[in-house]
């Protein structure tokens, strides 16, 4: 073993790691702000956005989930939002979340999967509600940058019934 | 009979074009109702779809109770209450299975699917006790339309046929979309809870009125030119069937452009193994008809809608609080139709759904309004000028009009008062 060989590695994964981190906290304040063009912005062309219902193991091509959205879709959700008539939203859900546990689990080629646990603070008018969810994605690095391929969503309480969700999640 | 007088004089809240507030909030008039309605008459359950195999099971409900839809031993449809007749224990704590008996993990008494006891731990402490004494509790009547299986919590009453009355059009001409007339509630159910209480998704079902407020801003996202059919230029037709089942019939419209699949947004040539199925189970003329009108819009009361698309089961749990269980409607023997479905509906309805996310908004606002003490009446007179009859003699109005909202009224009033 070539003690100089593990340093760069180690340096390289830190690196990746704080890349990662800061992209994901990146993500959550767009989304607490409901920042929404930066947001979208964030995905590449062939993103899916999934929230699972019912599970998290599920078949989202033969069983419902809360999202199921294509790239285009994903257009759809913030172009509604900006509307200023998606009532839900009007007024805005106050929105704070927390990221943690954030864990990169394999790498190939340009993708990165990571998972990370989100606990979000939701004030509107019907109340508060918190939200915890178990959250992966698919990075992929493009042209140096990293966007958002996939993000899977699974709310812990996903098979009960739950209140609309209707922020950026 | 003493104990059901009723406590509040529901005649004086109750007018034929205005109905009092506290009919929302009031939680001795969810109690009531609970008696009068959801434990007496006909409720919708489940679909036989629901539990394809013998020993299948799936938890349902009919108002806050729980209730095991069973595909029993005997290969009949069981509906039984889930807790055990020994010390009250919640018996089962699973949504869905397949067994052929139910142990409580409290005393580890053991029911059969069919519901009677079959054995009982330590034998020996119940020498004499009659075993048939202790079988699960069930809903005694049980009625199954085209696989619509209702509850009745009422021993005798009118017939699920009587009931259904001319709403038992509706759920035929929602078949006819099935190649083999066939529905299968495969894709799960979406659940979405409402801080409002359940008339409030009961009136709005088939209220033509608000979708080009409401959901105008993904009419407008979409491009669709869904919000025409509930423009003052419409020919759609609310209707009131009776019984509390409402309809907002849109088959003038698709009539009126004749092409077949128009009413899912496409035609027969994106479709091409659907219209083929079609055309050989109906005939080519049959299909096409079929094809235009499309899925009915209807709501039976007090729980079921059958939302073009969708199938809705309305669940209240408390005055201020209502589950709305949703999932795609799939036809047998449609697989193309079917993935379309599963993809709209996940589009459109659910927690985070385009469109009933603002549905849901309102509702949970129109229970928040409710509570504000003046004025204490709600306004039912749209349309009432122009309210009609149509030949089977069902009244019918305007897209936009409140027949459904006041039919419901005068069915909830017979009710509660009877």
């Amino acid at each position: 073993m070539n003690a100089q060989i593990d340093a760069a590695a180690v340096a390289a994964r830190e690196g990746l790691h704080r890349l990662v981190e800061q992209f994901l906290f990146k993500e959550a304040r767009l989304q607490d702000t409901h920042a929404y063009d930066e947001w979208e912005a964030l995905w590449t062309d062939d993103g899916i956005y999934w929230v699972p219902a019912n599970g998290h193991d599920t078949d989202p091509e033969r069983t419902m989930s809360f999202i199921y959205d294509n790239r285009s879709r994903i257009g759809i959700r913030i172009d509604q939002l900006k509307t200023g008539r998606r009532h839900t939203q009007t007024p805005r859900s106050e929105l704070a979340r927390v990221l943690s546990n954030i864990e990169i689990v394999s790498q190939s080629g340009d993708e990165i999967e990571v998972r990370a646990n989100a606990v979000v603070f939701e004030d509107n008018l019907r109340g508060e509600t918190v939200w915890a969810t178990r959250n992966e994605y698919r990075l992929r690095l493009v042209d140096g940058a990293l966007k958002m391929a996939r993000k899977k969503v699974g709310l812990v309480n996903n098979h009960k019934p739950i209140f609309t969700l209707s922020f950026l999640v | 009979m003493n104990d059901m007088s009723p406590v509040r004089d529901y005649r004086r809240l109750i007018e034929p074009t205005r109905v009092h507030s506290a009919l929302y909030y009031d939680p001795q008039v969810f109690q009531e109702e609970l008696s009068r309605i959801w434990y007496r008459g006909w409720v919708y359950v489940g679909h036989v779809s629901e539990v394809p195999n013998r020993n299948d099971y799936v938890t349902k409900s009919i108002g806050p109770t729980p209730v095991l839809m069973v595909h029993d031993r005997r290969g009949d449809i069981s509906l039984l209450l889930n807790k055990c007749p020994h010390r009250g224990n919640q018996l089962c704590a699973y949504s869905q299975g397949n067994r052929t008996s139910f142990t409580c993990p409290y005393h580890s008494w053991t029911f059969a699917n069919s519901g009677e006891l079959i054995g009982y731990a330590y034998a020996d402490g119940y020498q004499g006790a009659d075993k048939s004494q202790f079988a699960l509790g069930r809903v005694p009547r049980i009625g199954i339309y085209r696989g619509f299986v209702f509850g009745s919590f009422a021993e005798d009453g009118p017939s699920l046929d009587d009931y259904l009355g001319g709403a038992k059009a509706s759920i035929d001409q929602l078949l006819d979309n099935s190649p083999e007339g066939e529905l299968e509630l495969t894709a799960g159910f979406l659940q979405h809870r409402t801080k409002a209480n359940w008339k409030f998704m009961l009136e709005n079902e088939t209220d033509g009125y608000h979708p080009a407020f409401v959901h105008g801003s993904i009419f407008q996202v979409a491009e669709s030119g869904i919000g025409n059919l509930y423009s003052p230029a419409s020919t759609a037709l609310t209707r009131d069937f009776g019984n509390g089942h409402t309809e907002f019939d849109l088959r003038p419209e698709w009539r009126r452009s004749a092409k077949p699949l128009q009413w899912f947004g496409t035609d027969a040539e994106r479709l091409p193994g659907y219209a083929a199925a079609m055309t050989a189970a109906y005939g080519a003329e049959r299909a096409r008809q079929i094809m235009i009108d499309g899925s009915p819009h209807t709501m039976i009361f007090p729980n079921l809608f059958i939302a073009e698309i969708q199938l809705f089961v309305l669940q209240p749990v408390a005055v201020d609080e209502t589950i709305q269980h949703v999932t795609a409607l799939q036809f047998k023997g449609a697989p193309e139709l079917n993935r379309r479905l599963r993809q709209q509906t996940m589009g459109s309805v659910g927690p985070a759904g385009f469109l009933l996310a603002d549905d849901t908004e309102m509702y949970e606002r129109n229970h928040r309004g409710a509570l504000i003490r003046d004025p204490e009446w709600v306004t039912l007179i749209r349309g009432l000028h122009r309210e009609g009859r149509d030949a089977d003699g069902f009244r019918i109005g305007h897209a936009t009009d409140e027949v459904p909202q006041r039919g419901i009224w005068r069915h909830y009033l017979d009710l509660m008062t009877s």
